[in-house]
């Protein structure tokens, strides 16, 4: 405050920081608190649990919740579902992405038009629940690892920030590479690529945190196949048996000798906490980018 | 008049060959591209299958759907599956609560978001702004079912808002928040406030980044005080992003978050918690009635679109902008 050359800090000044940054410190909190709270149930015993007054931290530690989930074969095998359609689905995007943004921001290409269409108006409607249920089911994608990487492959609005990205590079590059007799996706791969790390970071996270987070399209689609069950989905399962608990009896004393220091409420918590770790390891580099492809998508979009 | 005549078949017939011509163009062009074609070709597929195709599906709305029969073959019944929509009370229903969460939402959304925006814009220390910046995008990312989860936990009967409650002597006894009716709506409006009031926040930070600093400068040296200058600065300078906004968001007007109210309702709140999502789900998946919910999404659509020009033709009206 004091480096403050510029003019003195008047008493509306002081008091104005000091409401401003005690509502924003709360702010803070309540985002905060609810996950921390999450944390310490996931490390406290699950018995000791049921008698309330956990706050910020475990007051009985334990890792016995995440070793009973991660010993759960369902659980363990869900996770690696949901990192395999993380990753195999953002690769995926992320080239038919800059493929067909190449194509399009090409301003010699004759069907640019009615490809740019196309691609534009799919935005602005949706088919609606019902009939994308019984396309699914025409296509045989139930119970099939496909349903959860084909639909996500093209993505219009992704192709969109792409394409704004690519037409601020320099057109020179694309025309020197094809009088070199450069092949078109050796131009995309060796020219464009480099150059679009930014945006491709950027749209490779969201489609990855997309992915990782999606939970309907498994209840919907393969709830038959447990092995193709998804973590979101074994959460949501968990989620749906302890409101079930609770709206049947808050204290069920039974439930509580006869439980194996486990209950549904420390599972859910340790589970919760499995879900969000992934997105606090790629959110710096998301926080990084995001702001930026949020601009450029608002500027053309 | 012949001469007229002869000149209009004249150009007429220069029309044509020209675009003869055109078309020997664009083929030749064509197949000098046609790399770029094949690249493209199976993604164009993909999107029109998965984009298009299903809009076909709209047509079992107006037949009476038999799986085993297929799209195609299944008997037209013309509106009879409206005509039952209509007739249906839980339809309305639906849609009430469909209108009561989604304006809450939109309405306490936009409030806290410019809110944070201005308190944001506010502070000097950029130590702190960054920290609350990060902070509050922090739950943009994560699935509702994690929001959900975290969301039951506090509002459970032992939760911590319970406790607070209970300390300030404001309630006598604990309440199961997600099981009073009553409530369904502002928790929805609530809860979606704080997963997203952060990252909506965004967007009105950027506006505010492009005011120009001499503004400020001017304003203080002519005496203006923090609160005037956000009143006389900041929230003028942003109106534009804040109209384009409104408009674009009230097309989402039908559209209460499927995944939240999905997560959060539950049978002792059904009465307001079934929004017309649920109510496409619930006669479409699990009672397998897919002509009947295909025609509620239909008119689920249908409002929507007619919403966006609605705002869309008003915002015109009144400003001479438009979102599109």
């Amino acid at each position: 405050m004091a480096k403050n050359k510029r003019r003195r800090l008047t008493t509306e000044d002081i008091v104005f920081d000091t409401i401003n940054y005690i509502i924003l410190t709360i702010v803070i909190i309540v985002t905060l608190y609810p996950f921390i709270h999450v944390l310490a149930v996931s490390f406290n015993d699950a018995i000791d649990t049921v008698r309330g007054g956990i706050y910020l931290f475990p007051r009985k530690f334990t890792t016995f919740n995440y070793v009973s989930i991660l010993n759960d074969p369902e659980i363990y095998n869900a996770t690696i579902i949901s990192a395999l359609r993380a990753i195999i689905g953002s690769v995926l995007n992320v080239i038919a992405s800059i493929i067909v943004a190449y194509a399009i921001s090409r301003r010699d290409f004759v069907l640019r038009g009615i490809v740019s269409k196309i691609f534009t108006y799919s935005m602005y409607f949706t088919s609606g629940l019902i009939p994308y249920y019984l396309l699914i089911r025409d296509l045989h994608l139930m119970n099939n690892f496909l349903v959860y990487i084909l639909p996500g492959i093209v993505s219009a609005w992704n192709i969109m920030v792409v394409r704004s990205y690519i037409d601020g590079l320099p057109a020179s590059l694309v025309e020197s590479a094809k009088l070199d007799g450069a092949s078109e996706l050796r131009i995309i791969f060796s020219i464009i690529f480099p150059l679009s790390v930014p945006v491709l970071a950027t749209i490779t996270l969201f489609v990855a945190v997309g992915q990782w987070n999606s939970w309907f399209d498994t209840m919907l689609f393969c709830s038959m196949n447990p092995n193709l069950s998804t973590l979101q989905y074994e959460l949501q399962k968990v989620l749906q048996s302890t409101q079930q608990f609770t709206q049947q009896a808050s204290f069920d004393m039974g439930l509580r000798n006869n439980s194996n220091s486990v209950t549904p409420e420390s599972i859910r918590a340790a589970m919760t906490i499995v879900a969000v770790v992934p997105i606090m390891m790629v959110y710096p580099f998301l926080q990084k980018y995001f702001v930026k492809g949020l601009t450029i998508g608002s500027v053309k979009g | 008049m012949s001469a007229n005549a002869t000149t209009e078949t004249l150009s007429r017939e220069e029309i044509i060959n020209y675009r003869k011509d055109n078309r020997k163009k664009f083929f030749k062009k064509l197949s000098q591209q046609k790399e770029l074609v094949l690249i493209v070709l199976p993604f164009l597929i993909l999107l029109l299958i998965f984009s298009y195709v299903p809009l076909w599906g709209w047509i079992i709305a107006f037949k009476n759907f038999n799986p085993a029969l297929g799209i195609s073959n299944s008997p037209w019944v013309g509106l009879e599956n409206f005509k039952m929509l209509f007739e249906d009370p839980t339809f309305y229903q639906s849609i009430r609560n469909t209108l009561g969460i989604s304006i809450l939402k939109y309405f306490l959304g936009f409030f806290s978001s410019i809110t944070l925006a201005v308190l944001i814009n506010e502070v000097r220390n950029m130590k702190f702004k960054k920290t609350v910046q990060t902070i509050s995008y922090l739950p943009h990312f994560v699935s509702w079912v994690v929001a959900a989860s975290i969301v039951l936990d506090v509002l459970s009967p032992d939760g911590v808002i319970n406790q607070l409650l209970l300390k300030f002597h404001i309630i006598k006894q604990s309440i199961n928040f997600i099981g009073v009716p009553h409530l369904f709506w502002p928790l929805m409006a609530l809860s979606d406030m704080w997963k997203e009031v952060g990252w909506n926040s965004i967007i009105y930070l950027a506006a505010m980044t492009a005011i120009d600093n001499e503004l400020y400068e001017a304003a203080s040296i002519d005496g203006a005080g923090r609160i005037r200058r956000i009143f006389s600065i900041t929230l003028p300078s942003i109106v534009p992003t804040i109209k384009i906004l409104l408009i674009l968001n009230a097309g989402w007007i039908l559209n209460a978050g499927f995944e939240q109210v999905f997560l959060l309702s539950n049978p002792m709140v059904i009465d307001y918690s079934q929004t017309l999502e649920l109510y496409v789900y619930n006669y479409g998946i699990p009672m397998g009635r897919f002509s009947f919910a295909t025609a509620a999404g239909i008119f689920n659509s249908v409002v929507s679109l007619a919403m966006v020009t609605l705002a869309n033709r008003i915002s015109k009206a009144l400003s001479g902008e438009s979102a599109f």
